[in-house]
């Protein structure tokens, strides 16, 4: 069987063992979850000895028909962009069963009902990122807000069912927008003689100028709920403040950059023309997402929040490197959907054991937690670092080549968007000061520091947020050949080529 | 001297069938003492249905347009609809088997003596089941007839039984009576409607059959007058039996009011049947006017998405919630057959099966939720029906998502392609209509789900009754269709990649 098939089955296999597990024993499931993961780990990591670097298009690719009415097949492969975020969802998902070891204990439903759920998402994660065929991918985008949404509203707080609605209804709104742009491409291409689904083959198709805008509006407004993107973003936060921290990690670490992969696999590549027509408005857009989430995040009282309005303005920065259409804006925005995966992850994941320690998300309940719990602190700290991008942690590099490929193309977005990075400094310092230093809160003297398992779920996540810090070359080598593809696609070039980097 | 037509009873043999078992079932309810009754009439009807399935895939290559003189056309969509009649209403008997959705004896007046008399002796009502296997000829009949006079009586016939049957709840008689009231009125309203659309097809062609018409239709110089009047009331007739804007007022209360097994029956086999007769009459007979009347049916469809999915919101009901959502299906299906295309017409039929078993199976999960009065179908207190059963509840879950059309069910699958089919035949517009209603049909769709699982149970006396083994098996087989047609819809595709489905 085909390495990447096997990647995407694997974490199936632990949900049939899962299924047959005795309920009652929830140490038995955890671990038949966090094996299940790890083998799914270690697949996707054979797959870097398969991947032939530094070439273009899609590798390790496989095909079979699944519905042969509208020639629609099972047709996964990947490329640059495909490989690291596949590889991030496999890294973070161990980290998430670690990390959230308990957290699905007073759950509405079972310990075992949330591992199967997490190993279900973890399949569709791996495969909507490996699918070549756009109706397999739409398929799959719509398929995995099910889990998501038993995961919200079955083991979140607070006004969880509302939250897991409304996440679910906005995303159901935008993939019903995307249905109809991809029924729209697929006639396109029957009337044009080869009925496909294959993106490879569509990205051929010769589509009116104003037939391409409307398709490229169905696809980006889909994926922009997704990402989130200013003004739909509106969800998030009230998922983010009812989801269990595992559940945020995997929505926000990895879900979410389906929206940013989306755009630039399918808008970019399918809609060339659309994509330069519409690409200013965008970058307005993207650059309002940056400032308006970050000033929501200095004014955020509740940490969960405060976290999910630190992403849309990351987010911003994400989609602003794509629509700059310049080979550092798109490696860059292609490493920072990475980087943010980790960074995201270390402050979700500390961010919960405060607030499972304290039984309080409210940022001023934590205060003077760096002299009891040096661990802890310091983690948070770091995670914090690399959200507000100081060089030398991972974010730094990816939110530099964004400004830098998008100054080259215009040198107003750029300057509007270092205003967020002066922004972010604010509001991660301040939550910092808050939360960390400062009086000791009552309540806060007996709280335990990091215990083993804790620390080790959080070490991986520092070690890549240091190492792709300091030596980001190897991700940037693997992006690369997808970049210079998708601007051959959309048929720009660097305004101003820079000599290697 | 008198020769008599020649009939071919092969392929007349379906619906033979499903008569002769309503005969039978009139019979052993004139002659078997009434402690056997209800167990005979069951074993009858589910043989019966069987049998005529077995027919039906046995004639499936047959394509013949003399089957009844010139009155029956059989070709390959119209034994692939008659097949999915008989396995629904095979399905939808399953449901009909717990002994407590009818009342004992239908003639007592509500509240009476009488009627507290045959309840409390335990009379069955079992004429039932030779009621919904005329009801089923009928069917059977209506998407393969090809004139006037044959339609008509097919419609009857299928409408009666329906009519009688919808008055025959246990609880809430007089909900019950109304609902089979107004079925009735409007019903015979509606089929003088397609009677006059008939006499005035007839006076502009001179003949009843379809092909008849539409050689008429195409000869230059012909005056088109009588021919859209004509076509007006008999879609007048048509547009009333599938349930859609502006002739879908009956449909919430007939829902509401039948018992909840008819309900099942009656929404997803009548849909098929009248579905399939208004592809068949749209193509052989007025096909070549396409373009007077399908702005007019783009229109239609359009109002009966958005008009019952808007209408759907405010509901409290689950009935009628579900009858609301089966007007917003009537108007999708209703773009399958504006595009009078081959792919139109195959995701039309495929369509139909998705929304078929995910209709039975919903309708057969509301007769499980019950208190100590009956059913209970205000949907407040269905909160946190998933802590009380889980099974249940996922199962009422699938089907809605498959009508909401969530990847990996079969209404998905049905959605997608219907939705195609529309797009390629150059209705962008139904198709941004239907993506639009799509999305508010999900919110109530989404919001039972929503009070299954997240809501804390506040009523301790609705309890989920312990299904028996025939309904067990309803809904699953309601659950697995939906389940593998999501995941593997070729297995019914397959059956309908043919070069001709529909003989003209």
């Amino acid at each position: 069987m085909n390495l990447l098939t096997l990647t995407i089955l694997l974490p199936l296999v632990g949900v049939l063992a899962l299924a047959i597990a005795p309920r009652e024993n929830t140490k038995n499931i955890k671990l038949i979850a966090l094996g299940s993961s790890v083998i799914t780990l270690i697949s996707s990591l054979l797959m870097l000895t398969k991947y032939k670097f530094g070439v273009q298009g899609f590798q390790l690719v496989s095909s079979h028909s699944w519905f042969k009415v509208f020639n629609i097949n099972y047709a996964v492969g990947i490329d640059g962009l495909a490989l690291v975020l596949i590889l991030l969802t496999t890294v973070l998902v161990p980290i998430v069963v670690v990390g959230g070891w308990n957290e699905a204990e007073n759950g509405r439903w079972s310990v075992k009902t949330y591992y199967i759920l997490i190993l279900v998402l973890e399949t569709f994660m791996v495969a909507v990122f490996a699918a070549t065929d756009v109706f397999l991918f739409y398929v799959i985008f719509e398929a995995m807000l099910v889990p998501v949404y038993f995961l919200i509203g079955g083991f979140g707080r607070g006004d969880r069912g509302a939250a897991a609605l409304k996440f679910l209804l906005y995303s159901l709104f935008g993939g019903l927008l995307m249905l109809a742009a991809v029924i729209g491409i697929f006639v396109i291409s029957v009337h044009q003689g080869h009925a496909s689904f294959d993106v490879t083959q569509l990205s051929h198709l010769k589509i009116s100028h104003n037939t391409q805008d409307w398709l490229f509006l169905g696809f980006f407004i889909a994926f922009a709920i997704k990402a989130p993107l200013f003004p739909f973003h509106t969800w998030l936060p009230g998922a983010a403040r009812s989801a269990t921290p595992g559940t945020s990690i995997l929505v926000l670490g990895v879900l979410d950059k389906v929206g940013t992969y989306g755009m630039i696999r399918f808008c970019l590549a399918l809609f060339p023309e659309a994509t330069k027509t519409f690409a200013p408005y965008i970058i307005v857009l993207a650059l309002i997402s940056i400032i308006y989430g970050a000033f929501l995040a200095i004014g955020q009282k509740d940490l969960n929040s405060l976290i999910a309005f630190t992403s849309i303005s990351h987010f911003g920065f994400i989609v602003l490197g794509i629509f700059a259409l310049t080979s550092q804006g798109i490696t860059g925005a292609s490493l920072y959907m990475v980087n943010h995966g980790f960074s995201t992850a270390a402050l979700f994941l500390v961010g919960g054991w405060m607030i499972e320690r304290r039984k309080s998300t409210q940022v001023a309940d934590f205060g003077g937690l760096q002299r009891i719990t040096p661990v802890m602190a310091w983690s948070f700290f770091i995670a914090g670092l690399s959200a507000l991008a100081l060089p030398g942690l991972s974010s730094f590099v990816s939110e530099f080549l964004v400004l830098l490929g998008t100054f080259t193309r215009y040198p107003a977005a750029a300057v509007v968007g270092t205003l967020g990075i002066i922004l972010a400094a604010l509001y991660v310092l301040i939550l910092v000061q808050r939360a960390l230093h400062g009086p000791l809160q009552e309540g806060n003297e007996d709280t335990p520091d990091l215990n083993l398992r804790e620390k080790v779920a959080i070490a991986p996540v520092i070690v890549a947020l240091v190492l792709l810090g300091f030596y980001p070359k190897p991700a940037i080598h693997t992006i690369n050949p997808m970049t210079s593809q998708v601007l051959s696609q959309v048929h720009v070039s660097d305004p101003t080529p820079l000599a290697g980097r | 001297m008198l020769s008599t037509p020649a009939l071919n009873y092969n392929l007349l043999a379906p619906i033979l069938i499903v008569l002769g078992g309503a005969l039978l079932g009139v019979l052993v309810e004139g002659f078997v003492a009434r402690a056997y009754r209800a167990r005979l009439q069951i074993i009858i009807a589910l043989l019966t249905v069987a049998t005529a399935f077995g027919w039906v895939i046995s004639i499936r290559a047959a394509v013949s347009q003399t089957a009844a003189i010139d009155s029956v056309s059989t070709d390959a969509a119209g034994t692939f609809l008659q097949g999915t009649i008989l396995v629904l209403a095979f399905v939808a008997l399953l449901f009909f088997t717990q002994n407590d959705h009818f009342a004992p004896q239908a003639s007592a007046l509500p509240g009476s003596s009488e009627e507290k008399e045959a309840t409390l002796s335990g009379v069955q009502m079992t004429e039932i089941y030779p009621l919904v296997l005329f009801a089923i000829s009928g069917m059977l009949l209506f998407p393969v007839a090809h004139d006037l006079i044959t339609l008509f009586v097919a419609l009857e016939v299928l409408s009666i039984p329906l009519y009688i049957i919808t008055g025959l709840a246990r609880r809430r008689r007089l909900l019950s009576q109304e609902a089979a009231l107004k079925y009735f009125l409007l019903g015979a309203y509606s089929s003088a409607f397609f009677l006059f659309g008939g006499a005035f097809l007839y006076g502009f062609s001179g003949s009843l059959s379809l092909g008849a018409i539409r050689t008429a239709a195409q000869t230059p110089g012909a005056n088109h007058i009588f021919l859209f009047l004509g076509l007006i009331f008999v879609s007048v007739g048509l547009l009333f039996k599938v349930g859609a804007v502006p002739f879908h007022s009956w449909t919430p209360d007939v829902y509401q009011g039948a018992p909840t097994p008819v309900t099942g029956f009656m929404a997803a086999c009548t849909k098929v049947a009248a579905f399939g007769a208004m592809f068949r009459i749209f193509v052989v007979a007025f096909g070549a006017i396409q373009s007077d009347w399908r702005p007019v049916f783009v229109a239609i469809a359009s109002v009966t998405m958005a008009g019952g999915a808007i209408a759907a919101i405010s509901q409290r009901d689950v009935k009628r919630t579900l009858a609301y959502s089966s007007i917003t299906h009537a108007g999708f299906l209703l773009s399958g057959v504006i595009a009078l295309s081959q792919i139109g017409l195959t995701s039309m039929l495929f369509y139909l099966v998705a929304y078929g078993f995910a209709t039975i199976g919903a309708f057969g999960i509301v007769t499980l939720v019950r208190d100590s009065t009956g059913e209970v179908n205000d949907l407040n207190r269905w909160a946190g029906l998933a802590k009380k059963s889980p099974l249940v509840a996922t199962a009422f879950s699938l089907f809605l998502l498959s009508f909401g059309g969530v990847p990996l069910t079969a209404g998905f699958i049905a959605k997608f392609s219907i939705f195609t089919a529309a797009y390629d035949s150059g209705n962008i517009a139904i198709v941004v209509v239907g993506v639009l209603s799509s999305a508010i049909a999900l919110f109530f769709y989404l919001r039972v789900i929503l009070i299954m699982f997240f809501k804390e149970p506040t009523d301790d006396t609705v309890t989920v009754a312990v299904p028996s083994f025939m309904v067990s098996a309803g809904i699953g087989i309601c659950f697995i269709a939906t389940l593998v047609l999501g995941v593997y819809p070729d297995l019914v595709f397959n059956l309908l990649r043919l070069p001709t489905l529909l003989v003209p």
